[in-house]
């Protein structure tokens, strides 16, 4: 497969960092590969991206015009007057939106007919290259834009295809899912630290096992109730310990949680026009 | 099937010997002729002389004509029964072969060993059983203990009975109070969960009747599905849970009403009884 044209950002937040960081440790594109607009009043993305050695600018226009493949990459509320902006020189270009809730239809018609777009949604994890995202094709996107667009996301972490009926879905659980996580650790290194643990090695040691489980579940062909069987031995702490959890209703909560994120997107989707 | 020689005796002609005794019957165990039991009241006794089993308003009668001795009395019952046993017992050369069943629940070999330290054999063999009402239709669950003296014979006779009424199997005798939260109270939470089912079913507009029967049916077919295919109940839930599905909005509420935890305290609670009760 042929080298990777110019990739541009449109918004130099948190996602865009942590995805052109990704692409330049996966060796696909060099800094001088990426260009990203970023808001003149936020200073700290501007200077994230330029000690990665990335060319930043104020003006989304150039940023369309230099790329190949553009990212946008702004708050979903900023999308639509983006969008209006660069719809004049949007044709030929190949646009990869990870705006939450923004649909393809919005995107499609906000933008040049001769443009190509695909919805991605990544996570934060894409930042050490433990990224889960997901890709859904535009009715113009071709199987070039695919392959191009698996291979980017693959440089952060894991991506696969999916149906746009299925994002809302896909953004509650790997979208949101690390800040569930991140409050699971947190409340893990809790529970070890009342037990007398320094905080520190609870964070260390919360964090690796959940990082082991994780991958026990996705690379084992075992599922995860058995592998929680094979843990749980007769009348040990992990019994005890389990049945408090689903005292405290822990599965509902989380499954729960997962509906609720995704009512939301499908909230935020259908205040579209 | 594989019979047995031996005379069965029931000190205690009530349901869970009823079960039993008919079960072995009819699966052709033993033969009636070679059944024995006892009660305070003969007339209460008529369903064991319909299958042609010999009865008897003496305990003691049991004990020295039978070989292999279920026990059966209400555990409060024990005491005064050993008792009476004990007036009325005269050495014998059986006794050393003589097996007692026990079916009292949470009622400890040492416990059975002592009420019957009067039998003189310095070997007497006891086990201890944990059944439950489902032997009444052969889909019983029984777990056993034997005491020192019991041989891998004596064992593998108990497990041919016991595994002819559903389930049986040999476990320490330290198991047997998790296992009564299970099996032995068991079926009253399975009851009280088909009554639900059925419950949410006359809801939603089906006939009682068709209700309940449907609710026990489910139940029965879920349960031999776990059973046959040896599949994880988890992939076997995943399997009936599509995507977006009625199910799995089903499987949220039972998640929301904490149906796991409740059941986890009801064996947990009922286990904790078992062995209160077993100290006493």
């Amino acid at each position: 497969m042929g080298s990777i044209g110019k990739i541009g950002f449109l918004g130099g937040g948190n996602m865009a960092k942590a995805l052109a960081k990704g692409f330049i440790s996966a060796g696909l594109t060099k800094p001088s590969g990426i260009i990203a607009s970023v808001h003149p009043a936020d200073k700290i993305s501007q200077q994230s991206f330029q000690a990665l050695g990335i060319e930043t600018l104020v003006e989304n226009a150039p940023i369309v015009m230099q790329s190949e493949i553009v990212f946008v990459s702004v708050k979903p509320q900023v999308v639509p007057q983006v969008l209006a902006e660069i719809k004049p020189i949007s044709a030929n270009k190949l646009f990869l939106s990870v705006a939450m809730g923004i649909t393809l239809k919005t995107l499609e018609s906000s933008l040049s007919p001769q443009s190509r777009v695909i919805r991605v949604m990544p996570n934060t994890p894409a930042l050490v290259c433990s990224g889960c995202s997901v890709y859904v094709r535009g009715s113009q996107a071709n199987d070039a834009d695919a392959q191009v667009t698996q291979r980017l996301l693959e440089a952060v972490g894991t991506c696969e295809p999916c149906d746009e009926s299925q994002l809302d879905a896909v953004t509650a659980l790997s979208g949101s899912g690390p800040a569930y996580v991140f409050v699971m650790i947190e409340a893990l290194a809790d529970g070890a630290v009342h037990m007398g643990m320094p905080r520190d090695l609870a964070y260390r040691l919360a964090a690796q096992t959940v990082l082991g489980a994780g991958h026990m579940v996705r690379d084992s062909q075992t599922h995860p109730g058995q592998l929680k069987d094979n843990v749980t031995s007769p009348a040990g702490s992990t019994a005890a310990a389990l049945k408090y959890l689903e005292q405290s209703g822990f599965r509902a909560a989380v499954a729960g949680a997962v509906e609720a994120a995704t009512l939301r997107c499908r909230q935020i989707s259908s205040k579209q026009t | 099937m594989a019979k047995l020689d031996e005379r069965i005796g029931f000190i205690g002609g009530g349901n869970m010997a009823f079960a039993i005794g008919s079960g072995l019957i009819a699966g052709g165990i033993v033969k009636a002729s070679q059944v024995m039991v006892s009660g305070p009241h003969l007339e209460n006794l008529s369903r064991w002389r319909d299958l042609g089993a010999v009865t008897t308003d003496e305990n003691y009668d049991v004990m020295e004509h039978t070989d292999i001795i279920f026990i059966c009395v209400k555990p409060h019952m024990l005491a005064p029964c050993a008792a009476q046993l004990k007036y009325k017992y005269v050495p014998s050369a059986k006794d050393a072969s003589k097996l007692l069943v026990s079916v009292l629940a949470g009622t400890t070999l040492n416990t059975l060993e002592e009420k019957f330290a009067f039998i003189e054999t310095s070997a007497l063999k006891i086990i201890r059983t944990m059944p439950n009402t489902s032997m009444q239709v052969g889909e019983g669950c029984t777990v056993y203990a034997g005491n020192p003296h019991c041989s891998h014979q004596d064992l593998e006779k108990v497990h041919l009975m016991l595994n002819s009424l559903g389930l049986a199997q040999q476990v320490p005798e330290t198991m047997i109070d998790a296992v009564t939260g299970v099996t032995g109270c068991g079926p009253a939470f399975v009851y009280t969960i088909i009554e639900a089912f059925a419950d949410g079913g006359v809801k939603q507009g089906v006939p009682r009747q068709m209700a309940l029967q449907f609710a026990a049916q489910t139940l029965l077919g879920a349960a031999k599905t776990v059973l046959l295919t040896g599949k994880h109940p988890a992939v076997l839930r995943d399997e009936v849970c599509s995507p977006g599905g009625s199910t799995i909005v089903g499987v949220h509420e039972l998640e929301k009403g904490n149906l796991r935890a409740t059941i986890i305290n009801a064996v947990e609670k009922a286990s904790l009884r078992s062995a209160e009760l077993g100290k006493k």
